[in-house]
């Protein structure tokens, strides 16, 4: 009886497949006839989260309670929820009026009781008269429209959605957005929808959870998670940023790109190191430089139908994207202001690269399941674990993948003004963060290499971060 | 030189199989069946056999014969074929090569085999002894075709089954099955058509106590009674063309290949 607001429960979900883990202690609790967005990149284990839900597959680890009542065991066809698949699943023996009729037919509802929720369904979506129409003559949005109707006509307390308009062009989307959020109100039931699409989780949802690597990055609601992201994950993921390295110099004020800058932030301490997210349409471009906190040159300018987009170096080198209604032209010198309650400043999930090692003789120690060569090791025995820190700048990265001693590929791009963050996957499994000036693309391969003098070596006990 | 480039002529050599190995005997089968021994036109071959007790017999013991095989095949091939292509029950390929291997191997040898079999196990060769020898030379061609299918089935149609309600026996009678039913054509016409001018198969495995069509064309044949043959011939190929035309209507239908 306890926990009545809350329609669906996830507590401590963990799911492997194979070595690889897609879900990793994931809790979330939905609120009666809430509009929640599961959104992330393509593998983030979205989709294999709301599969448990639906019943398709066991969760390693966890609990599934829906209604207050525990689901985790109980198979799809006694759960109380209907989905939208991605491709429809339309079933194509059937006609339209059939495939909707499905789960009524199932529950023995009498045929003009059938009858009637088909029409009122059918009308729900706009596809009245529909009825006789076979499932394959349909065009793609209609095939999506019969499949949100099947689910719905089954009355699921929840209704999931795995990415039901990723196959639809942009055009049918923005409609079917708008019609979504209208029967979402209309039904006044829960909607799970799992998307990649940022600005359709922005457009759509009462509540938002990101998700990335199998885990939870942030829940809250749209204005939320756009102006004030946790981490720098979901500060790019979720519109367009300028993501910065910066210092927490004390309360209330902040360093980053060469300059300091009030802010409201507190209780990071002090000469903390942070990220600072300012988004481009935060940046106020004027030609008056003396009035201005810092300057820049103009290097680019688009003009993208209701702004325009800028690039422009700063005066310590650093490029910032601005967007503003006005154009500026290229070589302009052109004065910078932001304001305080528009610099968002989140705590680092790291500053150097940490690795579990072990100590192999005076100058190797093993980490990251290979021997590296390091400068004379004092005061550690053969075989005594360790903790390696690398700085992130201090990782090498080579085009000639065989004369590295790790090989991986570059996982996650991030641009912080002057350089990029690199997130590497290695073959084995392992994440390495490099910062690098270099340009690489998501996906190249690169070998890694670390210099002696570059692996620094704590004493497992003495660390603290 | 322009006729060697061109694409078409390319397909001469089998336009030249075609005519010479498929049309040029259907038209001679035509001609005899409607010719008496000296050369003159006459429906007398045909009016022989549907007025022959003993042909039409054996015409209606090879259509029993061909459709008992085929609801056997059925009732074992579907679920064998169901169990191979579920990859909870069945995770290697080996399997499903090992129960396709029959096919690969000679229909006479695995017939000659079976009935040395019969003689060793001391039973009796008869009806029996044929359609154990008919089922185990042809359900292989039955399981094939709908272990195809449903392995190709998109899980999805499953899972929303289920996701509107359906418990795994709903799964599999209302969605599974109908889906599949294209498989089970393909299995029939594999199964049915080649059993109904079978002769061998019976003659090895019954001694020759049960004739079957195929094997009455076949002594028509071979004691050159080359007209009657023919007219016996031409029936057969009818029910055979008539068993295809319900395959073609059937896919249409369905939509699903």
């Amino acid at each position: 009886m306890e926990n009545k607001e809350y329609i669906i429960e996830l507590n401590n979900i963990s799911k492997s497949f194979g070595d690889k883990v897609i879900l990793d202690d994931v809790s979330i609790k939905v609120k009666k006839g809430e509009f929640v967005t599961i959104l992330g990149p393509s593998g983030c284990g979205k989709t294999t989260l709301l599969r448990l839900l639906a019943g398709f597959g066991q969760a390693d680890k966890g609990e599934i309670k829906i209604n207050g009542k525990d689901y985790t065991d109980i198979p799809p066809h006694e759960r109380p929820v209907n989905t939208v698949f991605q491709r429809y699943a339309l079933f194509p023996h059937l006609d339209v009026y059939e495939n909707i009729a499905f789960g009524l037919k199932l529950q023995k509802v009498p045929a003009p009781e059938i009858d009637k929720c088909v029409r009122r369904v059918l009308k729900m979506v706009s596809m009245t008269d529909y009825e006789d129409r076979d499932v394959e003559s349909l065009s793609g949005g209609q095939q999506q429209r019969v499949a949100i109707a099947r689910a719905i006509a089954n009355q699921p307390k929840v209704l999931l959605l795995d990415e039901p308009l990723a196959a639809l062009d942009l055009k049918m989307r923005k409609d079917m957005q708008i019609e979504l959020k209208e029967m979402h109100k209309k039904l006044g039931i829960t909607f799970i929808y799992v998307t990649h699409d940022q600005e359709e989780a922005l457009t759509l949802s009462d509540t938002i959870i990101v998700m990335n690597e199998g885990k939870i990055q942030q829940i809250g609601t749209p204005t939320d998670i756009y102006n004030e992201p946790q981490n720098s994950f979901v500060a790019d993921f979720i519109g367009e940023s300028n993501i910065l390295n910066g210092t927490m110099i004390k309360d209330k004020l902040v360093e980053f790109v060469g300059h300091e800058f009030e802010c409201i932030d507190e209780g990071f301490g002090e000469n903390a190191p942070v990220d600072v997210v300012v988004r481009p349409e935060d940046i106020y471009i004027v030609r008056n430089l003396e009035s201005a906190q810092f300057t820049a040159t103009v290097k680019s300018c688009t003009f993208k139908g209701v702004h325009y987009e800028m690039y422009v170096d700063t005066d310590k080198g650093y490029e910032l994207m601005i967007q503003d209604y006005n154009a500026f032209a290229p070589e302009q010198e052109v004065g910078l202001i932001i304001r305080p309650a528009d610099i968002q400043v989140m705590h680092k999930e790291r500053t150097c690269n940490t690795f579990e090692g072990e100590i192999v003789d005076e100058t190797h120690v093993k980490f990251l399941d290979e021997t590296f060569e390091s400068l004379p090791l004092e005061g550690f025995k053969e075989g005594e674990k360790v903790q390696v820190q690398v700085d992130f700048s201090k990782v090498d990265l080579i085009d000639h993948v065989e004369d590295g001693m790790l090989e991986g590929d570059v996982h996650f791009i991030i641009y912080k003004g002057d350089h990029y963050h690199l997130t590497i996957l290695t073959d084995e499994g392992y994440h390495i963060w490099v910062d690098t000036t270099d340009i690489w693309d998501k996906g190249d391969l690169v070998g890694i290499n670390i210099a002696p003098a570059d692996i620094k070596i704590v004493k497992c006990n003495e660390h603290n971060d | 030189m322009s006729i060697m480039t061109k694409r078409s002529t390319w397909a001469l050599p089998y336009a030249i199989f075609l005519l010479l190995f498929v049309a040029l005997p259907l038209i001679i089968i035509i001609l005899y069946a409607f010719q008496d021994s000296s050369g003159n036109f006459t429906f007398g071959n045909f009016v022989k056999f549907f007025t022959d007790a003993d042909a039409i017999g054996t015409f209606a013991l090879s259509l029993e014969v061909a459709i008992e095989n085929t609801i056997i095949c059925i009732l074992l091939g579907y679920p064998a074929a169901w169990i191979l292509a579920n990859r909870k029950l069945n995770r290697s390929t080996i399997t499903v090569v090992l129960f396709i291997m029959p096919m690969w191997i000679n229909a006479l040898m695995r017939t000659l085999a079976t009935a040395e079999l019969f003689h060793m196990l001391g039973i009796q060769l008869g009806k029996g002894t044929l359609l154990v020898g008919m089922v185990y030379d042809y359900l292989p061609f039955m399981i094939y075709p709908i272990y195809n299918i449903l392995n190709k089935m998109d899980k999805s149609y499953a899972e929303a089954a289920s996701d509107l309600g359906a418990t795994p026996w709903q799964v599999f009678w209302k969605v599974q099955v109908p889906l599949s039913m294209p498989g089970v054509v393909s299995g029939i016409m594999m199964v049915f058509m080649p059993t109904v001018s079978t002769f061998a198969i019976s003659e090895f495995l019954t001694n020759n106590k049960i004739k079957l069509f195929g094997t009455i064309i076949q002594e028509n044949i071979n004691s050159s009674m080359w007209n009657y043959g023919a007219a016996l011939s031409l029936v057969m190929l009818i029910i055979i063309g008539i068993t295809s035309l319900l395959q073609d209507n059937k896919k249409e239908v369905n939509g699903v290949v």
